[in-house]
């Protein structure tokens, strides 16, 4: 326990995610919420400690700060350790000046001597913006049966969607033969997870020959993969089937949401074996009053729910009104609805207030768009929003607004 | 650090013996995710009294799992921290301890190397929201060696058992009966004491060479006259588990609003438990839920009314759950009917059975059960 490790995982959590419009104004995109009681991070914190890997850096840049305090010590994920556990690392100050992180690679450049720490063998590089569950163990299990120099988690999608990913060709052997970021002719489709084992060695020297080239973007999807492939490095493929969701944008993240719910959820968060960890703050169970309607829907501790709720996520201690309807929508935690108000296809971030019989969002049809509420924003009475509108401000009466 | 706590986990484990045959009193279930241990704790750790022992005497196994480090709660401490004391041997025989007094002079030697100025004594046998700080206030402005709290009203059946005292206009106890007659209205003692830790030490001491046997007799009552013992009108809500009747009728309190906002209301007032990172509730197509109390972790297909949901209960399609109290895990197959049942931890019921208890007496389902 305390001598090597063999393996440990950088999870990059730097990314503003701007896709996210008004949910990422003020926190990082893995800090978003998502499933009623989770934050994205948590799907990535609990699969490493679930595939057994209990040393994770934590690469943070923007807007770190509920981040930060989400992780705290580790503890929600078992992550307090004597030696190793998680750690937080923002950019920091060194004696040869100071700088942002300039891309993915330059982020785990400038930590080196934090993974050097524990001299593991093989380096997990993560990001923590997807919704999956993956036995990270395995993988390496299948890098160290290959001797690969790098092995890259790749996942078939649809070859009509290949285009959008980063597409690996492989032999029949599942080694590496090219890679081509979003190719407008993919040639297979099996796209890049974003999920890399190295050897521990291999990522240093290439991360060191990187840094001195002032013409790279210090992206392990540009830079790194493509100039070990070239130069003969062992790269392997490994094939993963199951859920696997980028959250990356409002569409998305509203259809992962969606997929926990129904009659056979696509993604099954009940599996006792593969506990999805979360910091959980004590809050009393959920009361369903007597004129609440309830179909199809998840929600989580304190809730209070007087009015209907169809196909949605509820957070946490969230309150639903008498006559309020929530419908095809996702709710963060600590959000008041209104009574009377109506939501419709819309994604409401935490700490919202809307005040009586406000109109949010318009029925999901195949034309309508999202709606999105940012963090803290109160909705007075009667102020109607648009579907598709992105909100970040107070809005008042003032006739219709968005 | 003013205090250091005492907690007593088995007090009613023959009146309500059907939930205490393989638990404490302590590790009750109770209002979905919580056990009776939690409420007590979370009143000490609110007011900063970190250095907790917990008396335990049998059966105490699913404490032990339920307690953990203390972390949940906070008291995974360096100083102090959460400490469970299981049980020793009589001071003067080869049997278990069988009395208050006795579980107190088997931990004198911990109560004397500590070295907060108070001890609180409790119980835990109810939900309660005591304010520590406040009745540390009123002992150290009264100047008193003992303090107990009370609750002043009609004499419930349920406090019948318990010491009442006559108090005098400056709150200090003058006399004390060992026993009350329902329906008078009288101050009844519920079992929390706050008591100067050397002057426990010193009536420890006594208490062991004058062969004392009851903690209630023996230190309170015959010195209320030459101590400062004064009481502490606790009059916050308080749901007293000592029976199924009870048990039931103070669950089913939680579908009130009133009850729910005095508990759950102060976000400043948390109640802590164990953390069990139970996913959410996931409602299908086909749930009804009315005025029901539900955590986390359950999958609602049936009909679900006026209910509590402990943590990770299935119901089944078709099924119909009525004024239930259903524990964790509990897993009920399609069109099954409930009214009036408690099932206690992982209870199967299969497909269309029919159960049925009333209010005076539900049926209860013992853990593990399976129909």
């Amino acid at each position: 326990m305390y001598s090597q490790k063999k393996c440990i995982a950088m999870l990059l959590a730097g990314g503003q995610g701007s896709r996210l419009y008004a949910l990422t104004t003020k926190v990082a995109k893995p800090a978003v919420s998502f499933g009623a009681k989770y934050r994205i991070i948590d799907f990535t914190l609990s699969n490493c400690v679930n595939s057994n890997i209990d040393t994770v850096g934590v690469l943070t840049q923007y807007q770190p700060l509920v981040l930060n305090e989400y992780i705290g010590n580790g503890q929600p994920w078992d992550l307090d350790r004597t030696f190793g556990g998680v750690h937080i690392l923002p950019p920091y100050q060194a004696k040869n000046g100071s700088e942002w992180y300039k891309g993915t690679a330059n982020a785990i450049y400038q930590n080196l001597s934090f993974i050097e720490n524990y001299d593991p063998e093989h380096v997990l590089i993560l990001s923590g913006d997807h919704i999956y569950k993956m036995d990270y163990n395995m993988m390496l299990n299948e890098h160290i049966k290959n001797d690969a120099d790098c092995t890259i988690a790749v996942l078939e999608v649809p070859l009509t969607e290949a285009s959008r990913f980063g597409i690996m060709n492989t032999d029949d052997m599942g080694r590496i033969t090219e890679f081509e970021e979003k190719p407008a002719h993919p040639k297979s489709n099996l796209a890049s997870m974003g999920i890399y084992i190295f050897k521990k060695d291999k990522l240093f020297k290439y991360l060191i020959a990187d840094n001195a080239d002032p013409t790279s973007q210090n992206d392990f999807g540009k830079n790194i993969i493509p100039k070990m492939l070239n130069s003969g490095c062992k790269m392997q493929a490994y094939p993963f089937k199951g859920y696997w969701k980028d959250v990356g944008t409002i569409q998305s993240l509203w259809e992962a949401n969606q997929d926990l719910i129904g009659d056979n959820p696509s993604f099954d968060i009940y599996n006792p074996f593969w506990k999805i960890y979360s910091r959980n703050i004590g809050i009393e169970p959920q009361y369903i009053a007597k004129d609440a309607i309830i179909t199809n829907s998840l929600i989580t501790d304190g809730a209070k729910i007087e009015g209907t709720i169809i196909n949605s996520v509820i957070g946490s201690s969230v309150e639903v009104k008498k006559g309020a309807v929530v419908k095809d929508s996702v709710i963060f935690a600590n959000t008041i609805i209104g009574s009377g108000s109506i939501i419709e296809y819309s994604i409401i971030d935490e700490n919202v207030i809307i005040d009586k019989n406000v109109h949010i969002g318009h029925a999901k049809d195949t034309n309508s768009s999202i709606a999105v509420i940012g963090r803290g924003v109160h909705i007075f009475d009667d102020v109607v929003i648009k579907a598709g509108a992105n909100i970040e401000e107070d809005v008042k009466k003032k006739g219709k607004e968005e | 650090m003013k205090a250091l706590a005492i907690i007593f986990s088995n007090i009613h484990n023959e009146t309500i013996d059907e939930l205490t045959r393989k638990r404490t009193t302590a590790s009750i279930p109770f209002g979905g995710r919580y056990r009776l241990i939690d409420f007590a704790l979370s009143n000490l750790v609110n007011a900063e009294v970190v250095n907790v022992g917990i008396l335990a005497q049998n059966n105490y196994q699913s404490l032990m799992d339920h307690l953990g480090s203390g972390k949940d709660w906070d008291l995974s401490r360096k100083n102090g921290g959460l400490v469970i004391f299981p049980p020793t041997t009589n001071y003067k025989s080869d049997t278990l301890y069988s009395s208050r007094l006795a579980a107190l002079i088997s931990i004198k030697g911990f109560i004397e190397s500590q070295m907060e100025e108070l001890v609180v004594l409790s119980d835990c046998d109810s939900v309660n929201l005591i304010d520590f700080n406040d009745v540390f206030d009123q002992h150290l402005a009264t100047n008193a060696d003992i303090t107990i709290l009370y609750r002043r009203g009609k004499c419930e059946k349920d406090l019948e058992q318990h010491m009442n005292f006559t108090i005098d206009k400056n709150k200090r106890i003058t006399s004390a009966q060992l026993k009350s007659k329902p329906n008078e209205i009288t101050n009844s003692c519920i079992n929390v004491f706050v008591i100067n830790r050397r002057l426990l030490q010193g009536l420890l001491e006594e208490a062991i060479t004058q062969g004392m046997e009851s903690f209630h007799r023996d230190l309170i009552f015959n010195n209320i006259k030459s101590l400062k013992i004064y009481g502490y009108d606790y009059d916050g809500v308080y749901l007293h588990i000592n029976s199924m009747e009870n048990y039931f009728k103070n669950n089913m309190k939680l579908l009130q609003e009133e009850t729910r906002n005095q508990l759950f209301g102060d976000k400043n007032h948390r109640i802590y438990t164990k953390v069990r990172d139970s996913a959410p509730t996931r409602y299908g197509f086909s749930a009804k839920v009315e005025n029901s109390f539900i955590a986390d972790g359950c999958e609602i297909e049936g009909t679900v009314i006026n209910s509590i949901l402990f943590r990770g209960v299935k119901v089944g399609r078709g099924t119909v759950i009525k004024n239930s109290i259903i524990m964790q895990d509990t897993i009920t197959g399609d069109n099954v009917k409930l009214n009036y049942v408690i099932t206690d931890k992982n209870v199967t019921i299969r497909s269309r059975n029919n159960l049925s208890g009333c209010e005076k007496i539900p049926y209860y389902l013992n853990k593990n059960t399976m129909i």
